[in-house]
């Protein structure tokens, strides 16, 4: 194998990083006129890669097993695309407006920095890559949480991501050092094939996978979820809710199956009481919020806890279901975002009880919102109720039936706070609820998208079969 | 096994095993109990540099035939200064906005 052809075989980052180049370029060199294009191009190319990174190739592996392709991750690496494109075109309108026109070029940039950063850790087959993917990841993403200079709270809470995520990457990297230690190798493979039960190496996974929970925000590691939500700029926050948390769950997802394959006991016992935990603590902190982003922050913990349920089952059929989970929740919770960004940029309201009569002035909002929540819910026709459906069918299939009926349980109480949104915008009276707004075409394509795809995904079955053809189980 | 724990150094491996991890729960105990910003990103910035003084022990005792861990040591050497330059980018951010840099201040959310 030629040097050219390591190359080819990683084409999906090749493509995303002459995107971030063009871009880089174009934001330097373009003067005042040519960058009032700068978003639509910016747009238009990465749908543009997206397109071209559609179809799956032979698995394969590149730079002597430091990138490991697997048709599979194709898969995962489209659903993470179609969730960014979503968000350029909700983002669009926000950098607009005066106020933060001279930062758009940097946040195209450091959002598709911190794709291929999750790109690499998808692929990765060595501890370096898959450290330094992980890195790349995080690091732009705390720039992008202090997005808004003079904005306190999110000053706030980009300074709590990025320690954070030092500390727990730090963690992280202290359990990889001990499994060198007692492994002798950083290849997966390798390291796979030497993992025994002996305690160091134990204590070196469990080290290892609180860093990757702290991504996920699983419920003992989800303390900096809510704050980071909160203080984020919204089309920030929609990216985190979605794309890092989806990728960060797939990467564990593969990471148990390759790596950990001999440890099943151990994390499927780790995972059981995890799920528990993050679902009903998720579930009743989502209660008693009052600000739309915090909740949905609390929400997206416990939908945390349901993806976990196909990770536990170990089978092609959880590695399905996960996929297709992540692929639902993207849009019904990017829906939510995009009324959320609609209403924030033109009023700046953000609390729940400021939605009261929405449907009297905005009924085509309210209804875009009442789906996503009825998808989160899991409520009968939507996508959000098959996602829901396959997950525990997978996590039932392995025997895991306390965890199902906790699940069930949970998706029973979580019913109460997605629907008091709902009740908030139909039915509570307000004397003056919020002004007609008019959402930008770009915003608007990317709310037809969600809607469409909430009520059409779930009925679409070949989408199922697709992932089902790449999948694979321990 | 176990005269591969000494080299001609005459230093067992398991007494750089006891400096990287004081320095690992060092780390780990600013972290929590340190109220000023620099001093917790110090913090954190120990608990990485206990984990690169792991690889280069391991390496150099147990694997001295390949440097796998050196190369892994130097990279994450690299990526925690990058982590640094962007942690104190938003730290001076957080100063100009609270005045500050004591963690005390920065309860604009809760809940």
């Amino acid at each position: 194998m030629s040097y050219f052809d390591n190359f080819l075989i990683m084409r999906s980052e090749v493509s995303l990083l002459t995107v971030i180049l063009f871009l880089l370029l174009f934001d330097i060199i373009a003067g005042k006129k040519g960058k009032k294009y700068f978003q639509p191009v910016a747009i238009l190319l990465f749908a543009l890669h997206t397109l071209t990174n559609l179809v799956p190739e032979a698995a394969g592996e590149a730079f002597g097993g430091m990138y490991q392709y697997h048709p599979v991750m194709t898969i995962i690496k489209t659903v993470l695309n179609v969730a960014t494109l979503i968000i350029f075109l909700q983002s669009k309108h926000v950098f607009d407006g005066n106020e933060m026109k001279d930062q758009r070029g940097e946040y195209y940039f450091l959002t598709l920095s911190t794709l291929l950063g999750m790109y690499l850790m998808i692929s990765s087959g060595h501890f370096l890559l898959f450290f330094i993917g992980l890195e790349t990841a995080s690091i732009p993403l705390a720039t992008l949480i202090a997005f808004s200079k003079h904005c306190k709270k999110s000053a706030e809470a980009g300074v709590k991501f990025i320690l954070l995520s030092a500390f727990s990457s730090g963690i992280l990297l202290f359990g990889i050092s001990y499994l060198y230690g007692t492994t002798g190798s950083l290849y997966f493979t390798e390291v796979s094939m030497q993992i025994s039960h002996n305690p160091l190496q134990i204590m070196a996974f469990i080290f290892f996978l609180s860093g990757l929970f702290f991504k996920v925000s699983f419920v003992p590691f989800h303390l900096w979820t809510a704050d980071v939500y909160e203080g984020a700029p919204t089309n920030v926050t929609s990216y985190l809710s979605v794309v890092s948390k989806g990728s960060a769950a797939f990467v564990l997802m593969t990471l148990l199956f390759k790596l950990f394959g001999s440890y099943l006991y151990e994390w499927q016992t780790l995972l059981f009481w995890i799920i528990i935990v993050t679902i009903t603590v998720g579930n009743l902190f989502a209660l008693r919020q009052q600000n739309i982003k915090r909740f949905l922050a609390f929400s997206s913990i416990s939908q945390a806890g349901y993806i976990a349920l196909g990770i536990i089952s170990g089978s092609a059929l959880g590695m399905t279901t996960v996929i297709y989970y992540i692929f639902v929740y993207i849009f019904s919770n990017l829906a939510a975002f995009g009324v959320i960004s609609a209403i924030e940029s033109r009023t700046g309201k953000t609390d729940i009880p400021d939605y009261k009569g929405l449907y009297q002035t905005n009924p085509k909002l309210s209804f875009v919102m009442m789906l996503a929540m009825f998808s989160l819910a899991g409520i009968a026709p939507f996508a959000g109720f098959m996602s829901k459906f396959f997950i525990f069918s997978a996590a039932a299939e392995q025997g895991f039936y306390l965890l199902v009926i906790v699940a069930v349980v949970n998706t029973i109480i979580s019913l109460y706070y997605y629907l008091r949104v709902v009740k908030a915008m139909f039915i509570d009276p307000n004397g003056q609820p919020l002004p007609a707004l008019s959402t930008d075409s770009w915003n608007r394509a990317s709310l037809i998208l969600c809607t469409a795809a909430i009520i059409f995904v779930g009925l679409l079955g070949f989408i199922l079969d697709m992932i089902e053809k790449q999948s694979f189980g321990i | 096994m176990g005269e591969l724990l000494i080299n001609n150094t005459g230093v067992p491996v398991l007494a750089y095993q006891l400096v990287s991890l004081i320095m690992f729960f060092a780390g780990i105990y600013g972290f929590f109990t340190r109220r000023n910003l620099m001093m917790i990103l110090i913090s954190v910035e120990l608990i990485l540099n206990a984990a690169d003084i792991n690889f280069a022990v391991f390496n150099r005792y147990l694997y001295p035939g390949e440097m796998e861990g050196m190369f892994f040591a130097l990279f994450t050497i690299a990526i925690a200064a990058c982590e640094t330059a962007v942690a104190i980018a938003i730290i001076i951010n957080v100063y100009r906005n609270f005045g500050n840099a004591e963690v005390d201040n920065l309860k604009k959310m809760k809940g």
